[in-house]
């Protein structure tokens, strides 16, 4: 229906020519951005309205619960629907930890969390539907599960700052919200994102028009293609200091694949872009001594750089 | 009154800050305010997410940036 309506306007009411790469890149801008602000407005509001019944000390109370394998499992899908913002991690992390949430546990959270953010699936649902954008969910838990379960296996809780296991946080209190105030809250947690994303959306997107029109259909075939085996390496490298543009990086790596990038380095790139940031690593680096850090990014990226290379295995 | 916000130098906790600061002087009481930064403080009240809302060391809220009408409206129950 969108699409009907944006070529009656680009084609009809502007009178521009089919056969102009101008006329395709204004067609292809302005539907997927009336595309995309629909849905972020909806779905964020839908996800605020979730999240508001999973506050992070609830997180807390059933992971203190369950069993360390289990717990990893938990903690990924918790990840999903627990707000968090990379200001909170310093005392979520030590809220976890303080609980006797072990290590592994806690850090299949902070992958999760990031990685599979209402912002990536939007856009990865709008511009390349829902089938990829489950598949990002699905690998995204798959990668946070492991890597926080290799994370417990190494036994590194010596690596983290020794004053986090000195804080005794106090008994803690879970809000009970009415319906009206999670109304509200969901109303300025959409402001907050659409107001902090917008400019990269457009951007992003007018980036991807422009190439859609321009550049050859095989373009990066021969660059990023199944057959190159440095490209997923390479694309998890780039998206690391990408960090907190899904909103602009994801128009982008759409029409990338169109010209020939290959799914499952498409894929890489995107979580490391979501799951590998700098300035979360700036604010951990408070409760976690390098070496840490350090083993938490590498466990993270080998573990997206294996997905890469699964999924360019099986989708041919 | 006493009010504090926890929180650290985050987008979030500025406009909640900002907010309070506004609530109090709309409403003409007299209150001291307390923007608390050190971890282990914040841990002590048993909160993890910020920022967060403490009025005379009681927890009002959790984690959002509230309004100014909603500030205002705690700081009036309260007084």
């Amino acid at each position: 229906m969108w699409q009907q309506l944006v070529d009656l306007f680009v084609y009809g009411m502007l009178k521009l020519s089919k056969d102009s790469h101008f006329a395709s890149a204004l067609d292809f801008f302005i539907y997927d951005t009336v595309k995309i602000f629909f849905l972020l407005v909806v779905i964020i509001f839908a996800i605020a309205f979730l999240r508001s019944f999973f506050p992070p000390e609830k997180t807390k109370l059933l992971l203190e619960r369950v069993p360390n394998f289990l717990g990893n499992i938990l903690a990924a899908l918790l990840g999903i629907v627990t707000p968090f913002c990379s200001c909170s991690a310093v005392p979520l992390f030590i809220g976890f930890i303080e609980a006797g949430i072990p290590l592994g546990v806690t850090f299949s959270f902070l992958v999760s969390s990031p990685m599979v953010n209402e912002v990536a699936l939007i856009m990865l649902w709008g511009l390349f539907g829902w089938k990829i954008a489950l598949l990002y969910i699905a690998s995204g838990l798959v990668v946070a599960i492991i890597s926080g379960a290799v994370i417990g296996k190494l036994k590194l809780e010596k690596w983290v700052e020794e004053y986090v296991y000195k804080i005794h946080g106090g008994k803690g209190v879970i809000e009970e919200l009415n319906f009206k105030d999670r109304i509200q809250y969901s109303f300025g947690y959409v402001g907050e994102i659409v107001g902090k994303v917008w400019p990269y959306v457009l951007v992003g997107i007018a980036l991807g028009g422009f190439m859609h029109g321009y550049a050859p259909a095989d373009l990066l075939v021969k660059y990023a293609g199944p057959g190159v085996w440095y490209a997923v390496p390479l694309a998890v490298i780039i998206g690391v200091p990408l960090y907190s543009n899904a909103a602009g990086v994801i128009p982008i790596v759409h029409v990338l694949m169109e010209k020939g990038m290959a799914m499952g380095t498409s894929l890489a790139f995107m979580m490391a872009v979501t799951a590998l940031s700098l300035p979360e690593a700036i604010i951990l680096r408070k409760v976690l001594k390098p070496k840490l850090l350090a083993t938490y990014f590498s466990v993270v990226a080998v573990g997206i750089i294996l997905t890469g290379y699964i999924f360019n295995l099986i989708i041919k | 009154m006493k009010i504090q916000i926890l929180g650290s130098d985050c987008s979030n906790c500025r406009t909640m800050e900002k907010h309070v600061r506004e609530a109090v002087a709309e409403l003409g009481i007299s209150a001291e305010i307390e923007k608390v930064t050190d971890i282990q403080e914040i841990m002590a009240f048993g909160v993890m997410s910020t920022p967060t809302l403490v009025l005379d060391g009681e927890i009002k809220s959790v984690g959002r940036a509230l309004k100014k009408d909603q500030i205002a409206a705690l700081l009036k129950a309260k007084a």
